[in-house]
């Protein structure tokens, strides 16, 4: 459902992106690994149009990545960050309803029952009235997949999902993924937690200096890589210091 | 003395308040007029065009380089010769509406700086047009940022509208200080200007200190 032929993005005089070529078929979880700076992020954003690539070709579900088609293509692709960017001056349930009210016209009242349900499956039923400053980082995090969720996308790309939040809030966030890998969304997770990876992603995907260096099953880039610069930051992820 | 003062109060009042009249027209007239230009060039701050950026700091730097009297005689005096006639109260509304637009400007401007990039990114990703964010993201946040200082902004203007008093608008200090050249009764004439004025700008002093508590708690 989504494809990138040799995509390659330059800030300035940095090349970010170098020729990265790989399909997500629709359903895949795929985890993209790689030590920090190496362009995951980039990678994200170009997908979903919040960054433009500079050569070759993105499509999601056939369409081009541009910015004539970025409603087209952002109407498909949600996107859950890793500080979870929710408006802070809107409750859990007006920022679950935000994207399905203004962006894609339901009504109020159908929005609102849609989104209590979806705040329900992520654990925060009793939440919904709540500000994000109310909110614990993993309890935010959750809101912030469950706005995802609420533009019925067909692909989610989770920039680090649980990066910014404390070691024993890192299950609860992981926990609601699982769900929604089940559930049959394709999903692209920039993430360091090699056993959600293991668990769950049916491809990783190392980045290294722009380069996609390895892509293969969890099994086989995580217990066999191909290169020497992957067992590096396997060692370096897995036994931290 | 008190006696004399109530007095006099009566006997003046009814020529004061329709000076107070003027004012508080010029002065609602002006916040508007501030309003809408003050918002027009904190947006072509924004733009991402270098001229359309370039045009808006020019304004701001003349139209706060030049006192705030010299504008309105420019605008009543001028203008004229120029072929534009407007009468005093409109020059002085617009005078100072223009004179103020830049402290407007950078209120707004304060506002939406204070808007985190990162929310933007989440508006876009969810697919909100430009127009969208600008109304559902970006004004509901920056408000919160503008609105204290906009009061205090306000609150200068009202006071500052005094100054249409110099291009002949008979507003509150003006007639205050006819009636105080007829009858030279000048204690009691400017101590009921004063109190009008703080009429009109405390209940502002306080609505403004009421919304920064508001908004420091959400
Ligand atoms: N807007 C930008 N302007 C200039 N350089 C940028 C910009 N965004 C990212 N970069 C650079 O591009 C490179 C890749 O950044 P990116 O954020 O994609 O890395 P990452 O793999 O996500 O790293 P991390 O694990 O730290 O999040 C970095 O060197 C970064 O400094
Ligand atoms: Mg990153």
């Amino acid at each position: 459902m989504i494809t990138l032929k040799n995509v390659s993005k330059i800030f300035g005089d940095r090349t970010v992106l170098r020729d990265i070529t790989f399909e997500i078929a629709k359903g895949e979880v795929i985890c993209l690994i790689g030590s920090s700076g190496s362009g995951k992020s980039t990678l994200l954003r170009c997908i979903n149009g919040l960054e433009r690539h500079d050569g070759g070709d993105i499509t999601v579900e056939g369409i081009p990545v541009s910015p004539q088609t970025l409603k087209g293509v952002r109407s498909k692709i949600a996107m859950v960050f890793q500080r979870f960017n929710l408006f802070p001056h809107r409750t859990a349930l007006q920022n679950v309803i935000e994207g399905p009210v203004h962006v894609l016209g339901r009504a109020p009242r159908d929005a609102e029952k849609a989104g209590r349900s979806l705040l329900e499956r992520v654990g925060l039923g009793d939440r919904c009235d709540a500000y994000p400053s109310e909110l614990s980082g993993g309890e935010q995090q959750r809101v912030g997949i469950a706005r995802a969720l609420a533009m019925n996308p067909t692909a989610i790309l989770f920039d680090e999902p649980t990066s910014a939040l404390d070691p024993e809030r890192v299950g609860e966030v992981l926990k609601v993924m699982r769900g929604v890998a089940a559930d049959g969304i394709t999903m692209i997770v920039v993430t360091h937690e090699m056993s959600f990876a293991r668990q769950v992603a049916d491809r990783v995907l190392f980045m290294d200096d722009g380069y996609i260096v390895e892509n293969g099953s969890a099994e086989e880039v995580l217990t066999r890589p191909r290169v020497a610069r992957t067992r590096e930051f396997l060692d370096r992820v897995l036994n931290p210091v | 003395m008190l006696n004399q003062f109530l007095a006099d109060a009566v006997e003046f009042l009814p020529t004061l308040l329709s000076g107070l009249g003027l004012t508080v027209g010029i002065t609602i007239t002006a916040l508007l007029v501030s309003v809408i230009l003050g918002l027009t060039w904190a947006l072509m701050g924004m733009s991402k065009f270098a001229v359309v950026r370039g045009i808006s700091r020019t304004v701001i730097n003349v139209v706060r380089g030049i006192p705030i009297i010299v504008q309105l005689f420019y605008i009543y005096f001028v203008l004229p010769e120029l072929g534009i006639r407007l009468d005093a109260f409109l020059a002085g509304a617009l005078g100072l509406g223009i004179a103020y637009s830049v402290y407007q400007a950078e209120n707004f401007r304060a506002g939406f700086a204070s808007v985190d990039p990162s929310l933007l990114e989440a508006a876009q990703s969810l697919g909100m047009s430009e127009h969208t964010i600008l109304r559902r993201v970006i004004f509901p946040l920056a408000i919160r940022v503008s609105l204290p200082p906009f009061g205090n902004t306000a609150i200068m203007l009202l006071k500052d509208s005094s100054i249409a008093s110099t291009i002949t608008v008979a507003e509150l200090t003006r007639a205050g200080q006819l009636l105080a050249a007829s009858t030279f009764k000048n204690m009691s004439i400017y101590t009921l200007i004063a109190l009008l004025y703080l009429l009109m700008s405390l209940p502002l002093t306080f609505m403004v200190s009421g919304l920064e508590r508001r908004f420091k708690r959400k």
